[in-house]
């Protein structure tokens, strides 16, 4: 198949420059869109809203991350951007193509690992692999891919024999064997454990050098600072932010943390209380303070500078006559990005 | 675009080598192979021939529970000789010269000299088929208590008369001979061995490929499948053509065992025998599909499968004929897929039928595999 075919219509020009300078030039200029949807609507039978007005551009050569809560609609979007659902009303383009009029096409160019698949239990590693590149006109090697993802050792073994890390890898496989363009990875971290985790963050940054897109859902704050250039945070079917990692965290106003926790007037009930209205506000007034919220029995503090606010909240403590129980500073994280947003933690349920 | 976060930045660097093909497409340089038009109908056949091969339940349940069903039933409506009738002769007058005729004939009745009121009792219990009572010394009137209703009683009484007639030296009038003959073909196991092997057709196909299906679909792999380019037809006609491949060992097996052990005797053509089979697993597999076309649960199917087969099951006719239903129902019977096919297996093993003269039940089972296939995949839900 000649690379012409392949190609969106829309990127023709700038098919030789291929140097990842080359690719951000590309997104500079805006154009080479792996991934766009405006308007993207969901209602189920009529009632649940999953999608309420999601409007994406996914450039070419980028890692995107869609984060949320369970329940935001992150499964929803990325299906209806896989071809899987169709969306109640709204446009999606992948690679400057329509689901509609190139669904073939389009399916040879997606790589695509979907939430909580179970292959089949009594095929061995290498004959699941070998069965997912067989559907593909130009497959990658299945050996390779094998290799690149440490599952050479396991070939000859069942699926159903495989730990949930290894499963996890093989899903991605299965993506990767498509020899994709985009890959699609619906929270492909969820349950692993840490090495596990960090072995498929490898993995997709690998792909990702190379030049593929990456448009990757998850709940982890820290997956997403890691591998994502840029994401957007669903919350109820919307997205409430987007942008860089370090754009998220700049726009949250102070890039530190303080976080602590007083005996008296404890934090926790200090919420309720008009005393506790109160000290809110003194903590508020410390100088260079941006934002005070409670959490888990602490008072977070989110500053510019923390060695012109610790002295002053010292100073303030003693002040109330009452005692420091607890004091850290850190960088602030996409976590505490999500939290201000929603008044919630990414994990809590409900 | 800045991500200060990434720990791979070195990557991005210009002239970073970086593994991407001429032109501007990230995909791998190495391609392995350029698959053709059936590379993946022959994945997903070896797939699923493979994963049935790894089931022992489907071992079991397609090839061995069939086989172990015929060795009973053969086992317990084997053909026996006629058994001989159990005589008693009412203790009496008369009643040892009865006794000593009766004994002369030892194959044709076996007789027992007891006190009438016990020979009574004996009779009405079952435990004799014939009660002879002597009225009068030797040489006077015999009296034969039997039962008209009861078939050993009656043939009792003939083989009993006969006996003491002849022992009293009647003479008859020309002479006979006589040649025992038991033709294979008549037998039950004949007849249930072709009615065990629509019933399996039946079982295997509902249950191989609807059961199949909605643990795909459970398992959110049918999902994941059509998430990649193969095509949909592809993959349903592995499922379909996998069931032939089994339907062939099953057929072989099963006849083997008629053959091999209880003798039947195969009249009609092989590939007749054959193509029936292809038809009633295309049938079956048709009828899966369609059971399974929405299902989203195993329990839900299996609920479904036993309603849609419980019917064959009774009137198709495996075990007993279905002419014992009352004559009424008889349309509605042959127009189920196991009743057509298990007539025309039958025909063919048993009588030589040719397939030609089979146009009726040939024609139900196509109907019901046109129909069955063309509702399932218009309702057929692949997510």
């Amino acid at each position: 198949m000649s690379p012409l075919k392949r190609r969106p219509p829309k990127n023709k020009s700038l098919q030789k420059p291929l140097t990842h300078s080359a690719r951000q030039f590309v997104r500079i200029e805006g154009m080479g869109l792996a991934i766009e949807c405006r308007g993207l609507r969901k209602t189920y039978d009529g009632k649940v809203e999953a999608l309420r007005g999601l409007d994406l551009e996914i450039r070419e050569g980028e890692c995107f991350g869609l984060l949320g809560p369970n329940g935001a609609g992150k499964t929803t979007a990325i299906e209806i951007l896989e071809g899987l659902l169709t969306a109640t009303s709204g446009e999606v383009r992948i690679l400057g193509r329509t689901w509609q009029s190139h669904p073939r096409e389009l399916r040879e160019w997606l790589g695509i690992s979907l939430q909580e698949t179970r292959l089949a239990e009594k095929l061995t590693v290498r004959e699941t692999i070998e069965l997912f590149a067989s559907f593909y006109r130009q497959p990658r090697s299945p050996v390779e891919v094998l290799a690149e993802l440490e599952l050479t050792e396991k070939s000859d073994a069942w699926v159903g024999k495989l730990s949930g890390g290894q499963r996890q890898r093989l899903a991605v496989a299965t993506a990767l064997v498509a020899n994709p363009r985009i890959l699609f990875l619906d929270e492909p971290t969820t349950g692993l454990d840490p090495q596990s985790r960090r072995q498929l963050w490898d993995i997709i940054r690998e792909f990702q050098r190379a030049g593929g897109t990456v448009l990757l859902t998850t709940h982890y704050m820290d997956e997403a600072e890691r591998l994502c250039d840029r994401l957007a945070i669903i919350d109820y079917g919307q997205i409430i932010a987007g942008g860089s990692p370090a754009e998220l965290i700049e726009r949250l106003g102070g890039q530190h943390m303080v976080e602590f926790a007083i005996d008296g007037a404890s934090s926790h009930e200090a919420k309720k209380t008009t005393n506790g209205k109160h000290m809110q506000e003194i903590w508020r007034s410390l100088p260079g303070v941006e934002s005070v919220h409670a959490d888990n029995g602490l008072v977070c503090l989110t500053v510019r500078q923390p060695h012109v606010t610790i002295p002053a909240l010292l100073e303030a403590v003693s002040q109330q006559g009452a005692r420091l129980l607890h004091l850290t500073t850190r960088q602030a994280s996409l976590e505490d990005v999500f939290v201000r947003l929603t008044g919630r933690h990414l994990r809590e349920e409900s | 675009m800045s991500a200060p976060l990434r720990t791979d930045e070195a990557a991005k660097a210009p002239g970073t080598p970086s593994g991407i093909v001429e032109g501007a497409s990230p995909r791998k340089s190495v391609i392995a192979r350029q698959n053709g038009r059936w590379t993946a109908y022959w994945h997903l056949l070896g797939a699923r021939l493979k994963e049935m091969k790894r089931e022992p339940e489907v071992i079991f349940w397609v090839f061995l529970f069939p086989l172990l069903l015929a060795f009973g039933l053969g086992i317990a409506f084997r053909s026996r000789p006629a058994s001989i009738p159990n005589v008693a002769i009412a203790a009496g007058p008369g009643a040892d010269a009865v006794l000593q005729m009766a004994q002369r004939a030892p194959q044709s009745l076996r007789a027992q000299l007891v006190p009438e009121a016990e020979a009574l009792d004996g009779f009405r219990l079952g435990r004799y088929d014939l009660v002879i009572i002597p009225h009068g010394d030797a040489g006077g009137e015999l009296e034969y208590r039997y039962d008209p209703a009861r078939p050993e009683s009656v043939l009792a009484k003939a083989q009993a008369d006969e006996a003491l007639q002849a022992a009293a030296g009647r003479k008859n009038p020309f002479a006979t001979t006589e040649r025992a003959s038991s033709e294979p073909g008549a037998r039950y196991i004949d007849f249930l061995i072709p009615g065990l092997l629509g019933m399996n057709l039946m079982n295997s196909g509902m249950w191989g490929v609807g059961f199949a299906l909605v643990d795909y679909r459970q398992r959110k792999l049918l999902k994941r499948y059509v998430a990649t380019p193969m095509r949909r037809s592809d993959f349903l006609l592995a499922l379909t053509s996998s069931r032939l491949i089994l339907m062939v060992l099953e057929l072989g097996l099963l006849l083997g065992l008629g053959i091999l052990i209880f003798h039947m005797r195969v009249v009609g053509s092989l590939l007749a025998i054959v193509l029936l089979g292809a038809l009633g697993a295309g049938a079956f597999a048709g009828l899966g599909l369609l059971t399974a076309s929405r299902a989203q649960k195993i329990e839900t199917v299996s609920g479904l499968m036993n309603l849609v087969m419980m019917p064959m099951w009774i009137f198709s006719g495996v075990f007993f004929s279905y002419e014992r239903f009352p004559a009424v129902l008889h349309p509605l019977i042959r127009a189920l897929p196991l009743t057509a096919l298990n007539d025309a297996l039958r025909a063919t093993i048993l009588q030589g039928a040719p397939l030609a003269a089979q146009a009726g039940h040939l024609a139900v089972l196509v109907a019901w595999m046109a129909i069955s296939f063309l509702l399932a995949l218009s309702w057929f839900r692949w997510t």
